[in-house]
């Protein structure tokens, strides 16, 4: 997500007992990097937070770390735009893919004897498939963690007239501080603590949101009529499922099958079973049972968090749509070109209900969410960096303190890089717009690679390389030759022949289908290659790592009700009352 | 197996201290500001003595179950 062009003229107006709120918050996040340090002895005390972690915390960082820029902003945004079916980028396009990853796939990332993601692609595949994901992975994070600074930096130029540099500085130095003394320790105890804060801070807007609008019945009276001015049938905006027959019956642009198979098949597994940012969080905890509780025990607040994150969005939208009658009342800010400017519906929401004091707890917890995710990315990084590129790579053989020392240094250097990232986004916003393209062609087949990988024995290390090929070259042509409805040739599609050969009725329905065929395309060819090439590793080497060669996990906990499986089927059939509530 | 030399430090304790913090200040600062008219954009609630309090509580309870924790496994370390 990026900011464009933001409105100006938004100051929040902060009193003593704000600035005494912030202040508390700083000192406790740094606070806690001091605590911590006495604890960091090991490269892997650093980097894996010496496998020591409890399930809930774990699992609240797990939820955490992925809270990052786009959430409270972008998610409060969509909300506006779209309405209550954003939800499902918590419910269907997250709680079966983080069900998944506990059940099935904790037991090889934390059973084998890998340190990360790469890693585990290493031992399963081959050297080239680790360096492939090792390397887009660290220049991703480092432009995630860069995006997140520079839009902090630009809101709180907007919110409070601070100067973009040094917000730009200090919000660099205080997550620096934090991760360099306290390692992965101190980026999920922070990340907790950031959860908490962002619940509690946030909370309030949608209930004083949801009261003045007349409740929940009086939400859908007022959204419905967003709904019919904007062409749409009553309830687009407040059901979450039920306007997916075609995609011109809602707001999103999106239909059922793309629903399910770009977001909640793709896009999510993609996500959350394999990008290492949430893995390694779940790494971290202290024995296997925990390991596959982490996800689980996320799970439970990710269903119910867009009632803290979304709802304000369509309380925005609802004001907005009744000042435009009415010709009075709080309206979402509009940008320099006189459109709405959905990104600022969540702050200006909290300008307009929050007095002093709440509002000081209402901006911490808007500068937690931007910094857990700049935190956690950077730790991500530092440990791909550490064992998978310079361990691999520049000096293997090493000092385990040789090794704590580059962690702690890629740290600096992961912040560093990031400012140098926002300072890029800030000069050429296009820039990040496509390199977040290209992160998406990269990340939308890896899904297909680990479930070849982790459940069929025959896949080969170059069927997974030139399979993950395949999949990026798909996403890249798929892209290269639709558009979305009334976008013009170039980084928004149609680059490959000029002109559109599919129109697609959303930018979000064309990106899902993108991730669509990439997963298609990735898993033909791995099949394919590795039919056509010799495995590399004997069923021995492969123990742990594929699931017909492991030995089944005996879990731990005593009790049937403890079990990974049957707490994953009660998340599901809770994810399904909640759809079906809002059908 | 031996015991972990060096016990993971419980989260709870900064969690609660801060979020206790918290819970004074702004509770402390919505009696004082009681009847102020900067409520009149929160609905006419007094949100930070309510909230507040709410956050006061969280944290407290966040500090007697990490007590409470230790008590129980003291003999034992």
């Amino acid at each position: 997500m990026t900011m464009n062009v933001l409105a100006d003229g938004l100051r929040l107006d902060l009193g003593f007992v704000d600035y005494v709120v912030l202040v508390v918050y700083f000192a406790f996040v740094v606070g806690i990097g001091f605590w911590l340090k006495r604890t960091v002895k090991t490269g892997e005390d650093f980097l894996l937070s010496g496998r020591s972690t409890a399930a809930w915390v774990a699992g609240l960082a797990f939820l955490s770390a992925n809270l990052g820029a786009q959430e409270l902003i972008g998610m409060g945004a969509s909300g506006a735009k779209y309405g209550l079916m954003t939800a499902q980028f918590y419910w269907l396009g997250a709680i079966p893919a983080m069900v998944f990853v506990g059940v099935f796939m904790i037991p090889f990332y934390y059973g084998s004897r890998a340190r990360s993601v790469p890693e585990y692609l290493k031992l399963r595949f081959d050297e080239k498939t680790r360096a492939l994901n090792a390397c887009s992975f660290a220049v991703m994070t480092i432009f995630s963690s860069g995006v997140s600074m520079y839009a902090l930096a630009r809101l709180l130029e907007i919110l409070l007239g601070w100067n973009f540099h040094f917000s730009l500085a200090a919000s660099g130095a205080v997550v620096l501080a934090y991760t360099f003394l306290g390692g992965l320790t101190a980026a999920i105890y922070n990340e907790v603590l950031q959860f908490f804060l962002i619940v509690l801070g946030f909370l309030p807007l949608a209930l004083l949101g949801l009261r003045d609008v007349g409740g929940w019945n009086g939400l859908v009276a007022k959204l419905n009529g967003v709904a019919a001015s904007e062409g749409f049938s009553g309830g687009a905006w407040t059901t979450s499922a039920r306007h997916l027959t075609h995609a011109t019956d809602n707001p999103m642009g999106v239909e059922w099958f793309s629903m399910v198979a770009g977001l909640g098949f793709v896009l999510s597994f993609g996500y959350w079973c394999t990008d290492f940012l949430v893995i390694q969080r779940a790494m971290s905890a202290n024995s296997m049972s925990a390991a596959r509780r982490v996800p689980l025990i996320a799970a439970v607040p990710k269903m119910l968090l867009p009632f803290v994150v979304i709802l304000p969005g369509m309380v925005a939208i609802a004001l907005t749509h009744h000042a435009q009658t009415s010709g009075t009342g709080f309206r979402i800010p509009t940008d320099a070109a006189g459109a709405t400017d959905y990104n600022m519906a969540v702050p200006a929401l909290l300008g307009h209900y929050f007095p002093q004091g709440l509002l000081g707890l209402g901006l911490t917890a808007l500068m937690a969410s931007f910094m857990s995710g700049m935190a956690g990315n950077v730790t991500a990084f530092n440990t791909v960096w550490t064992y998978d590129i310079y361990q691999s790579y520049i000096r293997p053989g090493q000092t385990d303190a040789h090794y704590l020392n580059m962690g702690r240094f890629a740290t600096v250097f992961g912040i560093l890089a990031s400012a140098a990232a926002a300072y890029a986004a800030s000069k050429f916003n296009n820039i990040m717009d496509l390199l977040q393209l290209v992160f998406a062609f990269v990340n939308a087949p890896l899904f297909a690679t680990f479930l070849l990988g982790m459940f069929w024995k025959r896949s080969t290390g170059h069927g997974a390389f030139f399979g993950l090929l395949a999949g990026t070259a798909a996403a890249a042509v798929h892209h290269g030759v639709t558009l979305p409805l009334g976008a013009t040739v170039g980084a928004k599609g149609g680059w490959l022949i000029g002109r559109a050969a599919h129109a697609y009725q959303s930018e979000m329905a064309q990106s899902f289908w993108t991730a669509i065929w990439a997963f298609g395309a990735c898993f033909t060819a791995t099949v394919v290659v590795s039919l056509l090439t010799r495995r590399q590793k004997a069923d021995d080497e492969l123990r742990g790592l594929v699931y017909s060669l492991t030995p089944k996990v005996v879990d731990e906990h005593p009790r049937w009700y403890g079990q990974p499986g049957f707490l994953g089927v009660v998340i599901l059939i809770a994810m399904g009352s909640l759809i079906a509530l809002f059908w | 197996m031996a015991e972990q030399t060096t016990k993971p430090l419980d989260i709870r304790v900064p969690m609660g201290t801060m979020f206790t913090l918290y819970g004074v200040i702004l509770a402390g600062y919505g009696l004082l500001s009681n009847g102020s008219p900067a409520y009149a954009r929160s609905l006419g609630i007094n949100v930070n003595l309510w909230w507040g309090s709410a956050i006061l509580l969280f944290g407290v309870a966040l500090l007697a179950l990490s007590w409470h924790a230790n008590r129980r496994h003291a003999p034992h370390g």
